[in-house]
C-alpha cells in the first residue's frame, strides 16, 4: 500500500508544483502551432500525385510526432531528476523512509506516480496531435496504438535510469549523466540511420551496439518505422523517416532494460546511508 | 526489555569514526537525554537507531526488531534535525500523507490532524503551505508529523532549534507529557537545561564513546564539590585538605575541594581554623550538568 501512497503523492506534487498546469498550457500551445502549420501546408500547397499528398501528411505527422516524443524524453528528465537525489539533499527523505515502508516501497512509489504523469501527458499529446492530422487530411497513420505506446516506453526508459542515477548523483549531476546519455544513444542512432542509408553495416552495428546502452532512441524508431505505411519506408529519404528499424526483440529487451535499471536503484538506495 | 539497545555500535565514514562502540540500553517510558558536542556522534546514532544509516559493525535493536524494520517504525515518531519537507504541501496534506503512510484510517487522519496541528501551537494552518512558514513554526509541524501514530517511541534531533522561548518552553511540556504517556523519548540536544528538566537519564557522548551515562543525579551527585574561602592556608593545612578529597581548583584564597558527601564539611572547617586560617565562606555545590558536560567533553569542541 506505501508503494501507491508514494505514487499518489508523486502524482498529485506535479499538480501542486503548477507543472502539470504548465504542462498542459504548453502542450496546448504545441498541438495548435502544430495544427496551424499542417493545415496550411494542406490548404495552401498543390499536390500534383496523390501519393505526394500522402507522403507530406506522413512526413508532417511523424516529425510532429519527433517533436512531442524529444519533448516527452526531456520532461522524462526533468520531472524525474531532483525527485529521489533532491529529497537526499533536502533531508526529506529521512522523514520519509522512517515510516512504516521499505525502501524500495518509495522507489517503486516516485517511478510508479511519475510513469503514469509521463504516460498520460504523451497519450494526450500525440493522439492530439493524430487527431490534428486526421481532421484536416484524414490521414491515419499505421499501428497507432502501438506507435504510442512505443513512444510511452521511450520516455519510462529515460525516467528508469533517472531514477537510477537520482540514488546516487546529487540532482545536478543526474542531470548532466542522464542527458549525456540521451545524447549518446542519440548520437548512436544517427550513425545507425546513416550508415544503413550508405549500405555500411559496421557503421550500423556500432550505431545498433550504442542504442543497449540506453533504447529509448531504437524504440522511437520503432514507433516510427510502424506509423509509416509500408510503400513508404521504401520511398523517403528524410530525418524523420526510419530506414533501419530495431526489431521487436528490441522492445522485449527494452522492458528487461527498466525491470533491471529499476532493481538496480533499489538496490543502490537501499544500501546507502541517508 | 529494552525498547532501545545497542551493542558496540559503530559507524565509520571513509577515514572518520564518527560513532565509536557504543553500547546502551534505554527502558520503557524513559525520556533519554543524549548529549554532546557537535561532531560527538549524536545524530549519526539516531540514524543508526532508526535504520537511515548503515552501522559498520556492532548490533542495534529498536523495539526488540532491526531498525528501520516496518513493524517497529510503525511505532516510532522520529524528528530529523534541521527538519525539511517539500514546501508546496500545506500543513494539513503534508500530515494527511504521512498519516496514509503510517496506516492511520481517513476518519481518524480527519479527526487528528487539526488537534494535533492545536497540540503543537500551529492551530488554524491547515491551509498555509510549509513555504510560508518561519523556523520554529516548520519545526513545530515537524513535531506534529512525530507523534502523528501515537508512536511509543519518539527521537527528537535537537527539536528547540530554531524556536524561541516560548517555544522552547513549550517542547519542554510537551516532553513532560509524552513522559506521563509513557512514551519513550530519545532526546538528542546539547542545550543542558533542556535535558536537565526532562530527561530520567543522559549519555554524554564524547568523540563517538561514551563519557558518562546515568540518571542526572547520579553523574552530577558524584560531584560534590566545596568551594573554600580562606586566607593564610599554609602548604600544611592544603595537605590536610587534600586529606578529605581532590583540590580541582585553586586560585589565591580561593580552592575548590572535590569531595564524597558534605559530611566532612564539619571537619574541613575545624581543620582550618584550628590551624589559625582566616575562614571566610566554605561553601559545598553539586555540580550543575553543565559543568559535568564541560569537564567531561573539554579541548573536544568544534
Amino acid at each position: 500500500m506505501s508503494v501507491f501512497t508514494v505514487a499518489r503523492l508523486t502524482f498529485l506534487e506535479a499538480r501542486r508544483r503548477r507543472l502539470l498546469q504548465l504542462v498542459l498550457v504548453m502542450g496546448i500551445a504545441f498541438v495548435a502551432l502544430f495544427a496551424a502549420g499542417y493545415y496550411l501546408i494542406h490548404s495552401e500547397s498543390r499536390f500534383s500525385i496523390v501519393g505526394e499528398r500522402l507522403e507530406a501528411s506522413n512526413i508532417l505527422l511523424l516529425m510532429g510526432l519527433y517533436a512531442a516524443n524529444f519533448l516527452g524524453v526531456v520532461l522524462a528528465v526533468v520531472m524525474s531528476v531532483d525527485v529521489i537525489a533532491g529529497d537526499i539533499a533536502s533531508g526529506a527523505i529521512q522523514t520519509l523512509v522512517t515510516k512504516p515502508l521499505r525502501r524500495w516501497h518509495v522507489v517503486l512509489g516516485k517511478w510508479l506516480g511519475l510513469a503514469a504523469l509521463l504516460s498520460i501527458i504523451m497519450t494526450l499529446v500525440s493522439a492530439s496531435l493524430v487527431l490534428v492530422a486526421w481532421i484536416i487530411s484524414r490521414y491515419l497513420p499505421d499501428n497507432l496504438p502501438e506507435g504510442i505506446a512505443l513512444m510511452v516506453l521511450a520516455q519510462l526508459l529515460v525516467l528508469t535510469v533517472s531514477i537510477l542515477g537520482g540514488t546516487f548523483l546529487n540532482t545536478l549531476a543526474n542531470g548532466i549523466f542522464v542527458f549525456m546519455l540521451y545524447g549518446l544513444v542519440f548520437i548512436g542512432g544517427w550513425i545507425e540511420q546513416i550508415a544503413a542509408f550508405a549500405g555500411n553495416q559496421a557503421a550500423t552495428n556500432i550505431g545498433i551496439l550504442i542504442s543497449f546502452v540506453l533504447p529509448s532512441e531504437a524504440i522511437w524508431r520503432r514507433a516510427s518505422y510502424l506509423s509509416q505505411p509500408s510503400y513508404l519506408r521504401q520511398l523517403n529519404v528524410c530525418p524523420f523517416v526510419t530506414l533501419s528499424s530495431p526489431s521487436p526483440a528490441m522492445v522485449v529487451y527494452s522492458l528487461l532494460f527498466i525491470v533491471v535499471v529499476l532493481a538496480l536503484a533499489v538496490i543502490v538506495f537501499h544500501r546507502r546511508d541517508l | 526489555m529494552p525498547v532501545i539497545e545497542t551493542e558496540n555500535l559503530r559507524k565509520v565514514y571513509r577515514d572518520v569514526v564518527a560513532v565509536d562502540s557504543l553500547t546502551l540500553s534505554v527502558e520503557q517510558g524513559e525520556v533519554f537525554g543524549f548529549l554532546g558536542p557537535n561532531g560527538a556522534g549524536k545524530t549519526t546514532t539516531v540514524k543508526m537507531l532508526l535504520g537511515l544509516v548503515h552501522a559498520t559493525s556492532g548490533s542495534a535493536s529498536l523495539l526488540g526488531g532491526k531498525p528501520g524494520e516496518p513493524q517497529a517504525m510503525a511505532q516510532v515518531g522520529f524528528l530529523p534535525e534541521h527538519f525539511h519537507y517539500h514546501p508546496w504541501l500545506t500543513a494539513k496534506d503534508f500530515l494527511d500523507f504521512h498519516g496514509r503512510l503510517y496506516g492511520i484510517p481517513d476518519a481518524e487522519r480527519r479527526q487528528r490532524i487539526p488537534v494535533l496541528l492545536e497540540r503543537v501551537g500551529l492551530g488554524g494552518r491547515e491551509g498555509s503551505r510549509l513555504s510560508e512558514f518561519s523556523k520554529g513554526m516548520t519545526q513545530r509541524i515537524g513535531l506534529a508529523q512525530a507523534l502523528l501514530s501515537r508512536p511509543a517511541v519518539v527521537f527528537l534531533d535537537e527539536p528547540t532549534s530554531g524556536l524561541d522561548p516560548l517555544g522552547r518552553r513549550q517542547v519542554r511540556d510537551l516532553i513532560r507529557e509524552l513522559r506521563r504517556d509513557g512514551v519513550t523519548v530519545f532526546l538528542n540536544s546539547h542545550l543542558l537545561s533542556e535535558v536537565e528538566s526532562t530527561c530520567d537519564r543522559v549519555a554524554i557522548m564524547r568523540r563517538g564513546r561514551v563519557a558518562g551515562l546515568g540518571t542526572i543525579e547520579e553523574l552530577t551527585g558524584m560531584q560534590l564539590e566545596v568551594d573554600v574561602r580562606a586566607s593564610g592556608v599554609t602548604d600544611n593545612l592544603r595537605a590536610g585538605l587534600a586529606a578529605f578529597g581532590r583540590i580541582v581548583a585553586e586560585d589565591r584564597d580561593r580552592l575548590t575541594v572535590q569531595i564524597a558527601d558534605d559530611s566532612v564539611l564539619p571537619a574541613m572547617a575545624a581543620l582550618l581554623v584550628n590551624g589559625g586560617a582566616h575562614l571566610y565562606a566554605l561553601t559545598p555545590r553539586r555540580l550543575s550538568l553543565e559543568d559535568l558536560f564541560v569537564r567531561l567533553v573539554e579541548g573536544d569542541s568544534g
